[in-house]
């Protein structure tokens, strides 16, 4: 894969797509740490879809840190799957809140409503949209990091 | 290796971060709830809302609670502990909040009883018997119904009286007065319109005899 490739730049490109790596697993983190201060610290209680985008998003965090050391070629393989599925969850529920997909559609008990709109940073940011930030930026970062460095 | 450095240097900064966070996020809002409890002391208290103790005791202990909630019943034999230690100086004036569902029928059965002197009796009853009638988090009246029988009431005046849409005014405007005064969870206690901000019977405890001191 590397022939032709001198060492440095063999380090080079090592360096970079640890890099990649490295902020993929920010994002996770920062979407971990995030999502418990909402439902933890601020008491805003997770409704189902909530914990669905939290079950594909929390494993990343720990799968990117082992990718890490020592940089694993093959981290693509094992985390876009799980980015991909919660980048799913994502924007269904982002439909959800935004009245694209009617309300009768949708899995959420009466009690915990998904569509009802919790918080809004800055007027516009909503949960939902963080979270498919998070998801893309990840996937991203994972398909550059494959077309680049390990093709 | 540096690379370890950085990441293990990251993970510290989220994790301090986000006590950071929380502890500002916390006392921020500790502060929000004390300045407007106190502007919203009309809120407090309804003139229908059930009193227990003295009339005339300086200290106030006002109580939003769910029939349904165990932590309320947990709490309940220690306020009534807490007004026997000090006697002639704490009353008790409860508030409903039913989060739990069907818990609002199980208000209207206490207030229906109340009608026919028998609000306390009703609701030691039924916090004696929680395990008879809550299924699931979910109240169920009529499992409730059947232990009424102890305590020998009318109980077709109590089943026309439970349809009052006094009562039902009643449970609406406590619910208003809870959002109103953010008291999201039950027990939520107010001693003299103070809010109870950290929660645990030793803290409340601590707010009713420092309002003790402060006004006998």
């Amino acid at each position: 894969m590397f022939n032709g490739m001198t060492q440095d730049k063999r380090k080079t490109a090592s360096q970079q797509g640890w890099i990649l790596i490295f902020t993929c697993w920010l994002i996770a983190m920062a979407a971990l740490f995030g999502s418990l201060f909402f439902s933890e610290v601020m008491g805003l209680k997770p409704c189902v879809l909530c914990w669905w985008q939290r079950i594909f998003i929390y494993p990343l965090a720990v799968l990117f840190l082992v990718g890490m050391f020592p940089l694993d070629r093959s981290v693509v393989r094992y985390t876009l799957p799980l980015a991909v599925i919660g980048l799913g969850f994502a924007i269904y529920h982002y439909l959800l809140y935004s009245g694209y997909i009617p309300e009768s559609l949708q899995p959420c008990s009466e009690d915990l409503s998904c569509t009802k709109i919790n918080l809004e940073l800055m007027g516009f940011v909503t949960i939902p949209m963080l979270s498919i930030f998070s998801y893309s930026a990840i996937i991203a970062l994972l398909l550059i990091f494959r077309k680049r460095f390990y093709p | 290796m540096k690379k370890n450095i950085i990441v293990v240097a990251t993970a510290i900064l989220f994790v301090v971060l986000f006590v950071a966070a929380a502890t500002l996020y916390n006392n921020k809002k500790n502060s929000d709830l004390s300045s407007a409890s106190l502007e919203k002391i009309d809120s407090m208290q309804r003139d229908y809302s059930p009193k227990m103790g003295p009339l005339d005791a300086k200290v106030t202990i006002v109580e939003f609670f769910d029939p349904a909630c165990g932590t309320c019943s947990v709490f309940y034999p220690f306020v009534k502990k807490l007004m026997n230690e000090n006697p002639g100086r704490v009353n008790l004036v409860l508030r409903y909040l039913p989060l739990h569902q069907n818990s609002d029928v199980i208000v209207s059965i206490f207030e229906a009883a109340r009608l026919q002197n028998r609000f306390w009796e009703t609701l030691e009853l039924a916090y004696k018997t929680r395990d008879a009638w809550i299924e699931h988090h979910v109240a169920r009246p009529e499992k409730f119904w059947v232990q009424l029988g102890v305590l020998d009431l009318n109980m077709q005046q109590l089943e026309a009286d439970m349809q009052s849409t006094e009562i039902a005014r009643r449970i609406k405007q406590d619910i208003q007065d809870a959002q109103y005064l953010k008291v999201s969870k039950t027990p939520g206690f107010f001693v003299n319109g103070k809010p109870l901000v950290h929660f645990g019977s030793q803290q409340l405890q601590q707010l009713v005899e420092s309002e003790i001191t402060e006004n006998y």
